[in-house]
């Protein structure tokens, strides 16, 4: 008998793990990898906004990943109020393989549903001694190139694609840029599975000469103590918009009674306290107000836009992501 | 079976039927239900399709890589696995109980720490990688990065196997072999190893098996370039990520195999020794 208690106590104390009840005052935003800084004080501004303008109180729990695998979590049962991911792709993958979202998720929220945006810059070691300037640089023979696998990480297919795009707008055909992104990716000895760990490969292992990097990555290590006197930032002539999307997710907002909070959390990305936070961990804040108040850390450049050069992300992945496709056939035997 | 059940009372200690049962529930909710549903998956696909999608070049790099790795690391464990069990067992030395512990520590350890650590340890600029590399051998983003990893997490399963047997094994046989006039070389290969072979093997598969499998503390020091040091758990991760089961199935079902083949082989080697040795023993 008294291991039968002993056992319902331990059985209790196991359901405890089990998270607790929604009661409509829990978020959980699960995001990608490299954003855990910036929703730290988005969550912190956007629960007091909250309290002071309705009296409730809010909060929000994170998770964090490669882009990918997070998009997968919630296709397969992680409860996400919101998602804010690194591409619209992983987004559509809700829609597509879970009908968590209806199929117009991201015209219900300004500007493509991304209230920032960024791009992919090179953060190269200090003095740039290799004379790294621009993506022809990057192919020359000796040269380390630290980016992760884009089959992994959402982030790497920015990258990949801001290569492509570079090369096909130089070269001018799909050849040629094919061929470009080829020697580049041999210029890689290392492929992390995400961003971030790509990031530490760079930055705490001091492998490589350049790192294909988010912008706003690339200005968090320079902000670092010594980031400066151990890196530079460098930007490319030409790179793309990267536009990291936001959207509640329906089945499960409306599952935890959450939708109008979720709706608000998100809204407030756009407003100009959030925006402002936005800029200060490096991403391309959306209004021009606050863009013109950080005008020094975000140098205007040529910017592909992912719909307009690749046709959407959709036809972009299935020609370069898939299996089989152009990112498989650099790595084919032989080559 | 059928004897034991219909003649319950030999038994000594009673209750076998209530943890038979509960045994058995508890291995098939936790072992063979997983397994259970990667086989079903792994059926519903045809043999055509698993077959091109377990043997696409990509994999069969990773498979050597995976395999290679950890038959290395076995093998360096088979070494000092049982050296350092001997050690441990043999003398007694200040200090002796707080590295008994520290065996464990792989156990212990999130694997993802001991990656990253390891990680740091050997890379180019770290304390140990530098010396190694101006020496010429870079071990972090390479394969020999990968065995270290598969060293590091393995070794607990040869110490641990080993170490209780050499507990059971007295000196007396030894100093028995050396009045007999068994120089030490003979008295160790053929008095002692002989008792420890199948606790050395059983390590090895346990290591071998767990190695194959390996993910978190390889991940980080792996360099994970395809065809070269990607292994074959990353592959089934990246498939998955690309929402390919079929591929991603594939795979997992030849390293289930693979794992099962050294435990199979493990099990037969076993029992093997137990009949020879009875017959020696008759």
């Amino acid at each position: 008998m008294r291991h039968a208690v002993a056992i319902a106590v331990l059985l209790l104390a196991l359901a405890g793990c089990g998270g607790s009840a929604p009661d409509g005052t829990h978020l959980l935003n699960v995001s990608y990898d490299p954003t855990r800084e910036l929703y730290g004080d988005i969550n912190a501004a956007f629960a007091a906004e909250w309290q002071r303008t309705t009296g409730g109180q809010v909060a929000i729990r994170q998770s964090h990943g490669g882009s990918g695998k997070q998009s997968r979590s919630v296709i397969e049962g992680l409860e996400a109020d919101v998602v804010t991911l690194a591409l619209a792709g992983d987004i559509d993958a809700l829609h597509d393989r879970g009908d968590l979202v209806p199929a117009d998720w991201q015209r219900r929220l300004p500007d493509n549903s991304a209230p920032y945006t960024s791009t992919i810059v090179f953060l190269v070691r200090n003095g740039n001694p290799k004379g790294l300037r621009d993506w022809d640089d990057l192919v020359r023979p000796g040269v380390a190139v630290i980016t992760p696998n884009p089959k992994t990480s959402g982030g790497a297919r920015w990258n990949y694609l801001a290569a492509w795009g570079y090369a096909l707008h130089r070269y001018g055909s799909e050849a040629a840029a094919q061929d470009f992104v080829a020697k580049l990716y041999h210029n890689v000895p290392v492929l992390d599975a995400g961003a971030r760990g790509a990031t530490t490969t760079f930055v705490e292992r001091g492998q490589g000469d350049v790192l294909l990097a988010w912008e706003n990555e690339a200005l968090l290590a320079l902000d670092e103590a010594g980031g400066h006197e151990r890196f530079e930032l460098v930007v490319p002539s030409l790179s793309i918009l990267a536009e990291p999307p936001v959207a509640w997710v329906d089945r499960y907002v409306d599952k935890h009674g959450t939708r109008a909070l979720a709706e608000a959390y998100l809204r407030y990305l756009y407003t100009p306290p959030a925006q402002a936070i936005i800029a200060r961990h490096g991403y391309r804040p959306r209004d021009p107000t606050v863009l013109a108040k950080y005008a020094d850390r975000f140098p205007p450049l040529v910017l592909l836009t992912i719909d307009g050069a690749f046709g959407g992300w959709r036809a972009a992945q299935a020609r370069h992501f898939a299996d089989g496709g152009t990112f498989d056939q650099i790595y084919a035997p032989g080559r | 079976m059928g004897r034991l059940m219909r003649q319950p009372r030999r038994h000594a200690l009673p209750g076998f039927g209530l943890t038979l049962g509960v045994c058995l529930a508890w291995l098939g909710l936790l072992v063979l239900l997983p397994l259970a549903a990667l086989v079903l998956k792994a059926a519903a696909l045809g043999p055509a399709e698993l077959w091109q999608a377990a043997t696409t070049p990509r994999a069969l790099a990773a498979y050597r890589v995976s395999f290679g790795c950890a038959a290395l690391a076995g093998l360096v464990n088979l070494f000092f696995g049982p050296l350092l069990a001997w050690v441990l067992v043999r003398y007694r030395f200040p200090g002796r109980t707080l590295v008994d512990a520290l065996i464990d520590l792989p156990f212990a350890l999130p694997t993802a720490v001991a990656g990253i650590t390891l990680t740091a340890l050997y890379a180019s600029t770290g304390p140990l990688g530098r010396w190694l590399e101006a020496a010429g051998w870079k071990v972090a983003y390479t394969p020999s990065g990968i065995t270290v990893a598969l060293v590091f997490v393995s070794l607990p399963f040869l110490v641990r196997s080993v170490q209780p047997v050499l507990e059971t094994l007295e000196p007396d046989i030894e100093e028995a072999a050396a009045t007999l006039g068994a120089g030490r070389l003979t008295t160790l290969w053929r008095v002692v190893l002989p008792t420890l072979w199948p606790a050395i093997l059983s390590g090895f598969a346990l290591a071998f098996a767990r190695a194959i499998g390996e993910y978190g503390s390889v991940i980080f020091i792996a360099g994970n370039l395809p065809l070269v040091s990607e292994i074959a758990p990353l592959l089934i991760v990246s498939k998955l990520d690309q929402y390919d089961t079929v591929g991603a199935t594939a795979i997992a079902v030849v390293l289930l195999a693979a794992s099962f083949a050294a435990l199979l082989a493990l099990n037969l080697v076993q029992l093997w020794t137990v009949r020879r040795r009875s017959a020696e023993a008759r």
